[in-house]
């Protein structure tokens, strides 16, 4: 389990809109690597392009390789809806299903999928996941109530568990805590710690301070100005790119000088 | 040339606050004053009910004269709009509550259970009933409903899910806009002229009349679902895409079950707005006295066209046939009222909740 990810030459275009540059990087297994910069700069689509989610809007493509195990997401042979099984995703604003209940929510990647579970594998692969995002305790008594009962933070909790049902190798998450309060956000960074022992992990955030505490690696994208398409400015360990940044802009945005 | 800005003197709250007001109980007792009055004006004098209530009306207008010399402008404006608005909100409760009334007091006798089992074969005069009828609206609106929802149903995923704005779902939209305004009348010819290429001219039929009204209803039922289908959140669909859900799968099993109440609804008030047409049924579907329960042979009789048929060539004595008719009139109503019930029901039922 767990892969690590290739990228070289990734541009991503909104139709002629060139968004994101030339970014190169390398993603290990079983880490956390967070994306950090200014709003705009293509982190977000970066992180979609990944598993190939930011295909859902129309005219978006990329030119360039994603290698996952050597494996190129965007050959011509590749099917999107399979890629997405492999690669995860938890969103910014909590989105469980609103007609489903919490068990069901939690199972949604397989029932939407009509995949036939018998009833104790089921029972187990929901006990699993929403221990594995913790949540178990909170809701176990109360797994046929409707997700979108839950508090903000319960229902984001809900989220990963929902996307680690279908055991994918890679978790993308979206600046998962940015509609959290505080106490909600030190949860799901507990979790993410634990998480990366079986998942390659990308987040994220604006939260610099979340970066320097839940990530290995960090990337730090920026635009060179409005109109302009976001590039990746540097990457590496996170001791390294925010005690001892190579690039002065790197540092500057680190030190809140902008963004 | 240097000026200095002076503070005005600290200012009195009170005074600047304070704003003169009619007693709250002064609306509710002048309305309520006017109202009396009106009924005094009926019972007392020899003034008409349309009389009566214009010199009451008028009365009420004190109201904003008392609040102009009170309260001031701003009020008086505010109180001024809003008996404008009650009064057309009373205005237009006339001919609903007029034509209930109508209905209600001329059809109400006539409701009983052989009026309601019993068909019109060989009955001359009095006695009868409107089951055959009652059959042929609910076969014909039955089968137009289900010709119609998958139509529009898919029409309307299409244009929400698949169409995103391209050149084919702009023209889609157009005609489906077209289609709204097509007279009844000539949706029954339309159906009419289909099914004499196939069976000749004369053709009566009972699933004739219900193409005429799917051809009335596709467009209601377009509109409805799409407006629905648009309300469900994108994020919902990008919560199902990142899970590996093909699209196909997430209309189906994510979208519709979260849009199903309103599409319900729309659905009901779509069946609703067509069971009552009259003109395309009197060409298509044409009259009989008897029970028919197959849609694909003979001609079958709908309320609406009994109701025509019955008031329009009572026969000799009339009374019965027109007292007929009433009945018949009563009792769609009745059925348009409690479908309008089932949809509020269903759509209470099937809505997703949470618990708050």
């Amino acid at each position: 389990m767990a892969k690590s990810i290739d990228v070289s030459d990734l541009n991503i275009y909104y139709g002629d809109f060139l968004a994101v540059e030339g970014v190169n990087i390398t993603i290990p297994a079983k880490s956390v690597t967070a994306f950090i910069g200014p709003s705009g700069c293509g982190k977000s689509t970066f992180l979609r392009s990944l598993n190939r989610m930011h295909e859902v809007i129309k005219g978006a493509h990329v030119e360039g390789k994603v290698l996952v195990d050597g494996t190129d997401l965007y050959a011509p042979d590749m099917d999107p809806v399979n890629v997405r099984r492999l690669i995860g995703m938890v969103f910014q604003r909590p989105n469980p299903f609103p007609t489903m209940s919490i068990y069901d929510n939690v199972l949604a990647g397989q029932k939407l999928n009509s995949k036939k579970m018998k009833k104790s594998e089921s029972d187990d692969t929901v006990e699993r996941a929403l221990r594995q995002a913790g949540l178990w305790a909170e809701v176990k008594d109360r797994l046929s109530r409707p997700g979108s009962g839950l508090s903000g933070g319960q229902q984001q909790r809900l989220c990963i568990a929902r996307a680690v049902a279908v055991q994918p190798e890679i978790l993308l998450m979206d600046e998962p805590c940015s509609a959290l309060d505080p106490i909600s956000t030190s949860v799901i960074e507990d979790l993410i710690h634990e998480l990366k022992t079986e998942y390659t992990i990308v987040i994220v955030t604006h939260n610099m301070q979340q970066a320097a505490r839940v990530s290995d690696d960090t990337a730090f994208f920026n635009l060179a100005g409005v109109g302009q398409p976001g590039k990746l400015v540097e990457s590496g360990r996170t001791e390294k790119i925010f005690s001892n940044p190579d690039n002065p802009a790197t540092e500057s945005y680190i030190q809140g000088r902008f963004g | 040339m240097t000026t200095t800005l002076q503070r005005n003197p600290e200012p009195d709250l009170q005074s600047l606050l304070h704003e003169d007001q009619l007693p709250t109980w002064l609306p509710r007792t002048l309305v309520a004053g006017a109202a009396l009055i009106t009924i005094a004006l009926v019972i007392g004098t020899s003034l008409s009910i349309a009389q009566a209530v214009l010199i009451g009306w008028l009365l009420t207008w004190s109201l904003p004269i008392a609040s102009r010399v009170v309260e001031g402008g701003r009020k008086a404006a505010d109180r001024t709009v809003t008996l404008l608005v009650a009064s057309a909100f009373g205005l237009a409760l006339i001919p609903l509550g007029s034509i209930l009334a109508l209905v209600i007091s001329r059809g109400a006798p006539q409701l009983n259970a052989e009026f309601l089992t019993y068909s019109m074969r060989n009955v001359v005069g009095e006695g009868g009933g409107i089951y055959h009828a009652l059959v042929g609206t609910l076969l014909v609106t039955a089968a137009a409903t289900v010709i119609s929802v998958p139509i529009g149903l898919f029409t309307a995923i299409y244009l929400v899910e698949y169409g995103d704005g391209n050149r084919l779902s702009r023209w889609i939209t157009f005609l489906v806009d077209v289609m709204t305004g097509i007279p009844s009348i000539v949706a029954g010819l339309f159906a009419y002229a289909l099914f004499v290429i196939f069976f000749g001219e004369g053709i009566r039929l009972g699933i004739g009349g219900a193409v005429a009204l799917a051809v009335l209803m596709v467009p209601i039922v377009v509109r409805a679902c799409e407006e629905m289908l648009k309300l469900v959140p994108n994020e919902l669909r990008e919560a199902s895409f990142a899970l590996g859900v093909p699209k196909w799968r997430t209309v189906v099993k994510v979208v519709l079950p979260t849009a199903i109440s309103g599409i319900v609804t729309g659905v009901t008030l779509a069946i609703a707005r067509v069971i009552g047409e009259t003109a395309p049924l009197l060409i298509i579907a044409g009259l009989t006295d008897s029970v028919n329960f197959n849609l694909f042979s003979e001609r079958m009789t709908t309320l609406p066209v009994f109701t025509y048929f019955s008031v329009k060539f009572p026969g000799v004595p009339p009374e019965a046939s027109i007292d007929r008719g009433w009945g018949a009139a009563l009792v769609l109503i009745i059925i348009v009222m409690v479908l309008n019930l089932i949809a509020r029901a269903v759509s209470y039922f099937f809505s997703p909740k949470g618990e708050r």
